[in-house]
């Protein structure tokens, strides 16, 4: 309840703020920015909300490759958003818990940005998800597939729902089960050709170019996080693909256009954290849209990191432990 | 009577013959369809990654390794009574290997990549390994063949006519190169016996080859360390007698039924110990069967005794009941043991043998994927390529059916076209 009414002030805000934005005069204020420009503000100025806005514009700009991007609006200008940073105002506690889901996002990212500036084997990316704010929603799934351009049958985090107990006294649980970006991942020794491999800051990938197809590192995963792309579409049967479907996927920093034959058509593909996302500054998919602020991710080798001071609250597990692949995804129960 | 006794006998091959034709037109097709649309039509799944072609590749590949290790009891260990089927044997190690790298071929997601193998192999995974063994193991069998026919096919290079040319080319200038023996086409001095021991210095670098690799491919499932049911340090054992029992009943299986002097007392003995052998290969492959499935029920750990229930009970238990146990197991089983010196049914009950065993790879290859890895897993999305049910597509019977009659072709050419089943004077007892 306290978490709607939170969501419903922001939505307002939200509304009452787009118009004149609308009339040119946020964008006359934040500007413009074409995807050549690089920004002239400072990367890591005082005000968390500024940089996010402006390394937003950044990543947002390279991504497109050409175009004009507008930039977003500056979340200190949404209704809601002026105490990131700052002591909470003495409002409803439920309009604190939403200011501490933003603080979180906020400090997240401020985490991540914190990181990129070391050298890469001096990362852990590792992934916290709380399944007591767990809503169930599915959210992170759509995502994922929306951000991957993941086609039927791949799904990198699809959310497990178990139901205890005989009505009235039902339960349910909830687990979305993305890569655990295992420290000794079983898949990696098993192929072939050693196209996955984990990466130095843990990140276990795939190079599209090289996999063969075998399917043996499906086989191996003790999480069922693989999938093979058997070059399939929504909407085969249909006179023509969509635009939707059209479009390559920006995996490990490249555009992979789906064609059959190609890469990484015949592949076997996983979830890779959003590894294109966070090279340029944003944290994956799954973590920005998650609607209970249920997911979390940062650097474990930063002392001072959200995700540490989770992982170490002795609310967290990992999954199938005895199999001493070393998870770096955990859950808060 | 005795032109319908002609009849039936020109009959029967045109029949067999038709028969071959339609499979490999039809397999045509599948192999076509899976060419032109890669993966979209077959029936496995991204949670059951392997399918059919794994299986039959398990399957001929483990025919060859077994056809090959029967031809290492005449060659290396000198059990002479079998010198008649040597070449044979090792004709059809190679004839089996070349189907299994084909069925695998088509398993690929990437056919054209088969060579990274080699190039950027990795050294830690076990089916990089298996690779690089039988194509060690394929060389070989070309060479040990190829050593194995040449006094043959220097007595047939001198004939006129198609397999006179077909032998004189085999021999080649490879052969006056690097034979250890300096008999050329038609020298009445050439001496076998040098031949000989290059086949088998060859079959005893072999033994240990095959053993590796067709243990390889048990260890290849057995390090699965994901996967309970196949996590078993029991099966690069059990493939390696698995191999044995059907590459034996193969073996046994062709020499009952193509055999030129099929009524000779000295075919029926050759049959006949084939048959011992098969039987006694089979029991213990029945005993390790027991032994898995006991003690895998009895411990009743999930992960493994699960997918044991789905082979016993699940959507197809037919696969397990009739094929493996009752058509693999207990008919060739009282046949060999009723029958012993039966041509025609010792064929027949090794024939049951070679060919039912699919059903038994199929029940390790298949078993071994049904359980989610995480409970719940199964219903968390649900789409066609998520779903823990299999059943392989028609797609994937056509290009089995395919692979089937290349191999068929493949042997009976051979069989016609080269010196397989005339056995040496030298040799010969």
């Amino acid at each position: 309840m306290a978490t709607r009414t939170s969501r419903r002030r922001l939505l307002r805000g939200l509304a009452a703020g787009l118009p004149a934005l609308a009339a040119g005069g946020a964008l006359a204020q934040v500007g413009v920015l074409k995807a050549h420009e690089k920004p002239k503000s400072n990367p890591l100025p005082g005000d968390p909300g500024e940089w996010r806005g402006q390394f937003f514009q950044q990543a947002l700009a390279e991504r497109a490759n050409g175009s004009a991007v507008e930039t977003p609006v500056k979340p200190s200008e949404l209704p809601g958003t002026a105490a990131v940073g700052q002591d909470a105002p003495s409002a409803a506690p439920r309009a604190a818990a939403a200011l501490s889901e933003k603080a979180d996002l906020v400090r997240m990212q401020e985490e991540l940005r914190r990181a990129l500036q070391k050298p890469v084997d001096q990362r852990k990316w590792t992934m916290v998800i709380d399944l007591r704010k767990c809503i169930g929603c599915s959210a992170c799934t759509v995502a994922c597939k929306a951000e991957n351009h993941l086609p039927p049958g791949v799904v990198y985090r699809p959310v497990i729902e178990e139901e205890t107990g005989t009505y009235p006294n039902v339960t349910r649980r909830f687990l979305p089960r993305p890569c655990m970006q295992c420290d000794d991942p079983p898949c990696v020794s098993v192929c072939p050709v050693g196209a996955t491999s984990k990466r130095p800051d843990g990140i276990v990938v795939v190079d599209y170019n090289a996999c063969i197809g075998c399917r043996y590192c499906i086989t191996a995963c003790p999480y069922g996080a693989r999938y093979f792309d058997f070059g399939e579409n929504y909407t085969d049967g249909t006179p023509r693909k969509e635009p939707y479907e059209e479009a390559p996927s920006p995996e490990y920093g490249r555009e992979w256009k789906r064609d059959r034959g190609k890469s990484p058509v015949g592949n076997v593909r996983k979830c890779q954290f959003c590894l294109h996302r966070l090279n340029a500054g944003m944290l994956p998919a799954c973590v920005t849209t998650c609607v209970g602020a249920a997911t979390y991710f940062g650097d474990k080798n930063d002392p001072d990191s959200f995700v540490n001071e989770l992982i170490t609250s002795g609310r967290a597990i990992r999954l199938k432990e005895e199999m001493g692949t070393d998870p770096k995804v955990y859950y808060l129960v | 009577m005795r032109v319908a006794g002609a009849r039936r006998q020109t009959m029967v091959p045109m029949v067999l013959a038709l028969l071959w034709v339609v499979a490999l037109a039809a397999g045509a097709v599948g192999v076509v369809q899976r060419l032109m649309t890669g993966h979209e039509l077959s029936g496995y799944t991204s949670t059951i990654p392997w399918g059919l072609w794994v299986a039959a590749y398990v399957y001929l590949i483990g025919l060859s390794a077994g056809a090959f290790l029967l031809s290492t009891l005449i060659y290396v260990f000198g059990v002479r009574r079998l010198e008649p089927v040597g070449k044979l044997a090792l004709f059809t190690a190679l004839v089996c290997l070349l189907a299994a790298l084909l069925a695998i071929w088509m398993d690929l997601g990437h056919m054209g990549r088969f060579y990274e193998v080699y190039t950027r192999g990795n050294p830690r995974s076990m089916m990089a390994w298996m690779v690089w063994l039988y194509t060690a193991y394929s060389v070989l069998l070309v060479a040990e063949l190829w050593f194995a026919l040449r006094g043959d096919l220097l007595a047939r290079s001198a004939q006129p006519g198609f397999r006179g040319r077909l032998a004189a080319s085999l021999l080649g200038r490879f052969g006056e190169a690097f034979a250890p023996s300096r008999g050329t086409a038609g020298d009445p001095d050439y001496d076998a016996t040098a031949d000989l021991r290059v086949v088998r210095v060859l079959g005893a670098v072999g033994v240990p080859l095959a053993i590796a690799f067709h243990g390889g491919v048990g260890a290849l499932f057995g390090v699965v360390g994901a996967r309970g049911f196949w996590n078993a340090p029991l099966y690069p054992l059990m493939f390696l007698v698995g191999a044995l029992v059907s590459g034996g009943g193969l073996l046994t299986f062709i020499v009952a039924f193509f055999w030129p002097e099929r009524d000779g007392e000295r075919h029926r003995d050759v049959v006949s110990l084939l048959g011992r052998i098969t039987l006694g290969l089979l029991a213990l492959y029945a005993l390790m069967v027991w032994a898995e499935y006991s003690i895998t029920l009895y411990a009743a750990i999930p992960a493994s005794s699960r997918p044991l229930y789905q082979v016993l009970g699940g959507p197809y238990p037919w696969v397990f009941w009739v094929f493996q146990v009752l058509l693999g197991t207990l008919v060739p089983a009282v046949i060999l043991l009723a029958r012993p010196r039966s041509v025609g049914w010792v064929g027949t009950a090794a024939f049951l043998v070679a060919a039912s065993f699919l059903a038994t790879r199929l029940n390790i290859v298949i078993p071994g994927l049904v359980e989610p890895q995480l409970p719940g897993l199964d219903r968390a999305y649900i789409d066609s390529r998520l779903t823990y049910q299999y059943f392989p597509s028609v797609m994937e019977w056509l290009v089995l059916i395919f692979v089937a009659a290349v191999a068929t072709g493949l042997f009976y050419a051979g069989f016609r076209g080269l010196p397989l089943v005339v056995g040496r004077k030298e040799v010969s007892s």
